[in-house]
C-alpha cells in the first residue's frame, strides 16, 4: 500500500520530467544547418528556427546607426569537423570559402549592437530564421575567429 | 636549467605518487602496518614537491621566462604582477598543475588525520585520491608539460593573457571552481573506500560531512563569481547563457547539493544509502565531465580558451572510474539496505526524497541538452541544436517546486506527517507570504509566473524565520532566559539545520534576481551625438563626451561620459567603454548604476565609426538583478554557520 504510492509518485514525477523535456526540446529545437543546405530546402524552411554558420565576407559588413541594424553575407563553409581538418583547419576553411565567389552565400540582418569579433573570416554562428525574401534575420549571433586566439605557437617552436 | 628542474620534480611527484598507490594496495594485501606506512609518508611528500614545482613555475611566470612555451603563451611585459602570479591557472598545462597541486594539498590534509580510529578506512581514501592525482600528473608530464621550452631563439616578449581573462573576478573565478572540482574527490574516496572495506555504516558521511559543505561552497562560489565576471566583462547585459560550459559547471552542484541534503536521511534515519553513494559517484565523475568539458574543446564556448588532444584520455579516465565505482556499488548492494522504511509520503524524509528526485530531474535536463544534438545527428541525421529558452522552459517548474519544498519541507515532521499536521504547522507563515504577490499586484506586476515566484519567495523566507523563531521561543520559554541568547544557542546547537535555512533564504534571494532580469528586463539601443539622450524605464541617460586614449599598458580605451538622470535630478554618472588591446582583442566594459530596485547597465557598442557626433549605446534595465549577489554573500554566511567546527568531530 504505501509502497504503491511512492511508485505512482514516482511515476509522476518521471511523466512530468519527460514530459517537460519532450515538449520543451520540441517549442525550441533549432536545426543546424549548412548554408547549402538552406539553399537547397529554402521553400520548406521559411519561419522555422535554425541555427547556421557561415563565414562572413567583410566587403559585405554594413551598418545602420539609426537603428543598428547590422546587414552582412555569409559564406558557406562545410559543417563537418573532419572535413574542415581535411582541408587545412578552420582558419583556412573559412579564408578559402570568402576568396571564392562560387560558394552560396546568404544574406543576414541582426539587430543589436555589433559584436566585438565580426570581421572577414570570422566563423559566424547565428540562430533566427529566413523569411520569403531569402534574407536570415538572426535573433542570436555568435563569432568565433580561429587566427585569433588559438594562433598557433610559431613555426620554430613546433617539433 | 630551472625549467629542467620544475619538470624533474613533476615527474619525480608522479612516480612518488605511483608508488604510494601501489604499496598501499600490496600493504593492504598483506596487511601490513609499514608498507601503509610507507604509502601514507610518499602522499605526504607529493605536497612539497608540488609546491616547489608550483613555485618554479611562478618564478618563471614573473620573472618574464619567455623561453618557456606556457610563459610565453599566457603573460607578456605589460601585464602587472598579479596577473603574472594568476597566469598559473590562465592556460591548460598550468591549470592543470594546479589541480593536482589542490588535491595534493587535500589528501595530505587526510593523512595527517589521527588514523587510530578509522584504520580501515583511511589507507584507501589515499589510495582513490592518489589514483586520481597520478592521472592529472600523468597529464602533466606527458601531454601538457608546463615547463616545455621553446626550442631556438627565446623571444622577448609573451603573448599574453587572453584580455577577456585579465580581471579581478577571473583571479578568484576559476580557483573557486577548481576548489569545489577538487574537494569532491575526498568524499568520493571515502565512498569508494567504504564500498570496498565494506564498512558501509554511516561513518564515512560523518567523516566527509565537512569536507562535502566547503566543497560546495567553493563551488557555488565559482558559480556566482563566474556569473559576476560575464555580467561585468562580457557587456551582453546577462549573466548566465546556459553555455555548455555553465552547464558543465551546473551538473556536479545539482548532484553535490542532492548529496548534501540525502546524506542527512541516512544520518538520521539510516535510509537512502544506495542513493548516496550513486549521487557521489556522479559529483564526481561530473567534475571530472567538467574539467573535461573546459579543457577539451569538444563544445565551443566562452570558456573554449584552451584546447588540446586530452580529451579522449579524460573521457578513459571518466569511464573507467564509473564502471568501476558503479561495480563496487553493486558488489555492496545487499549490505546498503535501508533501515527503516518510508511511511508517509509528507514526512521529512520522503520531501527530502523529492529534492533529490527534482534535482537529478534538472541533471537529466542538461544533461539531455548537451547530448541532444550529437544523439540526433547519430539517429537522424540532421544536427538540432537546443538553446537557452530550452532549458529556461524545461527547468523553470522545476526551481519553482524546489522553492515551495524549502517552503514545506522544514515543517513537516520525521517518520510520520499528514496534510493535516502540516496545514497546521505552515498556514501562519502562508498567510505572512501572501503579502508578496499582493505587493507586486499593487506594483502592477500582471504576469502569473513571477507573481508566483515572489509568492514561493516569500514563502520560503517567512517559514525560515518563523523555524528561527519557534526554536528560539521554545528554548526560551523552557530555560527562561533572553530570546536573542538562546536563538544564539538554537543556532550553535544544530548548525547544519540553521545553516542551512540561512543558505535556503539565500538561494530564494537569489530568486528575486534571476526572476527580475528573466521577467522584466527591457532594453534599447539607438546611436546619439553628445547632449542627446536616451530613455528607458523612467531613467534618461544623457551623453557629456567622448575620450579616446591610449593606455599606458598599450590598449586603446573609447571612453564615454553619461550622467543618468531620474525624475529631473542627475543621479549618477556612467561611463561605458570599450578597450582594443594592441593584438586587436577588443573588450566591452558596460557603465552600471546598481540598485536594491534595479541595475542601469549601458554599453558603448563597438563600431570603427565611433565619433562624437554618432555614438551608438546600448541601455539595459535589469531589475532587481542586484539580489543575486546578495543572495551570494548570505549564501556564504550559511555556510560558515552549517560548516564551522563545533568541536564535535
Amino acid at each position: 500500500m504505501q509502497r504503491s504510492k511512492f511508485i505512482l509518485g514516482g511515476l509522476m514525477i518521471l511523466a512530468a520530467v519527460i514530459y517537460l523535456i519532450v515538449s520543451s526540446t520540441k517549442a525550441n529545437a533549432e536545426y543546424f544547418m549548412t548554408i547549402d543546405e538552406v539553399e537547397q530546402q529554402k521553400a520548406q524552411i521559411i519561419g522555422k528556427s535554425l541555427r547556421i554558420s557561415g563565414a562572413v565576407i567583410g566587403d559585405t559588413i554594413s551598418y545602420s546607426p539609426d537603428n543598428l541594424e547590422l546587414t552582412f553575407e555569409v559564406a558557406h563553409v562545410t559543417g563537418d569537423n573532419d572535413e574542415i581538418e581535411a582541408n587545412g583547419g578552420l582558419a583556412r576553411v573559412l579564408h578559402d570559402a570568402t576568396v571564392d565567389p562560387n560558394r552560396t552565400r546568404l544574406t543576414v540582418v541582426y539587430n543589436g549592437p555589433v559584436p566585438d569579433l565580426l570581421q572577414n573570416e570570422a566563423q559566424a554562428i547565428m540562430t533566427g530564421h529566413l523569411e520569403s525574401d531569402g534574407i536570415f534575420y538572426a535573433d542570436e549571433l555568435l563569432l568565433k575567429c580561429p587566427t585569433k586566439y588559438e594562433e598557433a605557437v610559431p613555426e620554430q617552436v613546433e617539433g | 636549467m630551472l625549467p629542467s628542474l620544475g619538470y624533474g620534480v613533476l615527474i619525480l611527484t608522479l612516480l612518488v605518487t605511483v608508488y604510494s598507490v601501489l604499496i598501499a594496495l600490496v600493504g593492504q594485501k598483506k596487511q601490513s602496518a609499514a608498507m601503509i606506512e610507507s604509502a601514507r609518508r610518499a602522499m605526504l611528500l607529493t605536497w612539497p614537491l608540488l609546491t616547489i614545482s608550483a613555485a618554479i613555475l611562478i618564478y618563471l611566470l614573473v620573472n618574464e621566462h619567455y623561453e618557456v612555451e606556457y610563459v610565453w603563451s599566457v603573460t607578456n611585459r605589460t601585464m602587472p604582477l598579479y596577473l603574472k602570479v594568476t597566469a598559473w591557472w590562465g592556460g591548460q598545462p598550468g591549470s592543470l598543475l594546479f589541480w593536482g597541486w589542490l588535491l595534493s594539498s587535500f589528501t595530505s590534509l587526510v593523512a595527517l588525520r589521527r588514523w587510530d580510529r578509522d584504520r580501515e578506512l583511511l589507507p584507501w581514501v589515499l589510495t582513490i585520491s592518489g589514483i586520481t592525482l597520478a592521472f592529472f600528473l600523468a597529464l602533466n608530464v606527458f601531454f601538457e608539460n608546463p615547463f616545455k621550452l621553446i626550442p631556438g631563439i627565446a623571444p622577448t616578449d609573451g603573448r599574453g593573457l587572453n584580455p577577456l581573462l585579465r580581471h579581478p573576478g577571473m583571479i578568484i573565478h576559476p580557483p573557486m571552481q577548481y576548489l569545489g572540482f577538487v574537494s569532491f574527490t575526498i568524499p568520493f574516496s571515502f565512498a569508494i573506500a567504504a564500498l570496498i572495506t565494506g564498512r558501509t555504516d554511516d561513518r564515512w558521511i560523518r567523516l566527509t560531512r565537512r569536507w562535502t559543505l566547503w566543497a560546495w561552497l567553493f563551488l557555488s562560489l565559482g558559480l556566482v563569481l563566474g556569473m559576476r565576471w560575464a555580467y561585468d566583462v562580457l557587456g551582453w547585459g546577462g549573466y548566465w547563457g546556459w553555455d555548455p560550459v555553465e552547464i558543465s559547471a551546473l551538473m556536479p552542484w545539482l548532484t553535490g547539493t542532492a548529496f548534501l541534503h540525502s546524506v542527512m536521511i541516512q544520518e538520521k534515519r539510516g535510509m537512502l544509502k544506495h542513493w548516496n553513494m550513486i549521487l557521489i559517484i556522479l559529483t564526481y565523475d561530473l567534475v571530472l565531465f567538467g574539467t573535461f568539458l573546459t579543457r577539451s574543446g569538444v563544445l565551443s564556448s566562452v570558456h573554449a580558451f584552451a584546447q588540446s588532444e586530452i580529451g579522449p584520455l579524460f573521457f578513459i579516465f571518466i569511464g573507467f572510474t564509473f564502471i568501476v565505482s558503479i561495480a563496487l556499488l553493486i558488489w555492496r548492494w545487499s549490505d546498503l539496505k535501508s533501515e527503516t522504511e518510508m511511511k508517509s509520503l509528507l514526512s521529512r524524509e520522503a520531501l527530502f526524497l523529492l529534492n533529490n528526485l527534482l534535482f537529478l530531474s534538472i541533471l537529466v535536463i542538461c544533461f539531455w541538452g548537451v547530448i541532444f544534438p550529437l544523439l540526433s545527428e547519430l539517429f537522424t541525421g540532421s544536427k538540432v541544436t537546443v538553446g537557452p529558452p530550452f532549458y529556461e522552459r524545461a527547468t523553470g517548474p522545476i526551481w519553482g517546486a524546489l522553492m515551495l519544498l524549502m517552503g514545506v519541507a522544514p515543517l513537516s515532521g520525521w517518520g510520520i506527517s499528514t496534510v493535516k499536521t502540516l496545514g497546521r504547522a505552515i498556514w501562519k507563515p502562508a498567510l505572512v507570504a501572501l503579502l508578496a504577490p499582493i505587493w507586486a499586484l499593487a506594483a502592477g506586476v500582471t504576469n502569473w509566473i513571477p507573481l508566483l515566484g515572489f509568492t514561493l519567495v516569500a514563502l520560503v523566507i517567512t517559514v525560515s524565520i518563523y523555524e528561527f523563531w519557534r526554536g528560539a521561543q521554545a528554548r526560551s520559554r523552557k530555560s527562561g532566559k533572553n530570546f536573542l541568547v538562546e536563538l544564539v544557542n538554537l543556532v550553535k546547537r544544530n548548525r547544519r539545520r540553521y545553516g542551512g535555512y540561512i543558505i535556503h533564504i539565500s538561494m530564494v534571494l537569489m530568486g528575486i534576481g534571476i526572476i527580475g532580469i528573466e521577467m522584466f528586463q527591457t532594453d534599447t539601443q539607438r546611436h546619439i551625438s553628445i547632449g542627446e539622450t536616451i530613455e528607458l524605464a523612467g531613467y534618461t541617460v544623457r551623453y557629456d563626451d567622448l575620450e579616446q586614449f591610449r593606455h599606458e599598458d598599450g590598449r586603446y580605451v573609447t571612453r564615454a561620459e553619461l550622467t543618468l538622470i531620474k525624475n529631473g535630478k542627475e543621479i549618477d554618472h556612467l561611463a561605458p567603454r570599450f578597450d582594443i588591446y594592441p593584438d586587436g582583442q577588443p573588450m566591452t566594459i558596460p557603465g552600471v548604476r546598481s540598485t536594491l530596485v534595479d541595475d542601469i547597465y549601458v554599453i558603448l557598442v563597438n563600431w570603427e565609426g565611433i565619433t562624437p557626433n554618432s555614438t551608438p549605446f546600448k541601455v539595459y534595465h535589469n531589475p532587481l538583478v542586484k539580489w543575486v549577489w546578495i543572495g551570494g554573500f548570505v549564501f556564504i554566511f550559511g555556510i560558515l554557520v552549517a560548516a564551522w567546527s563545533d568541536g564535535e568531530e
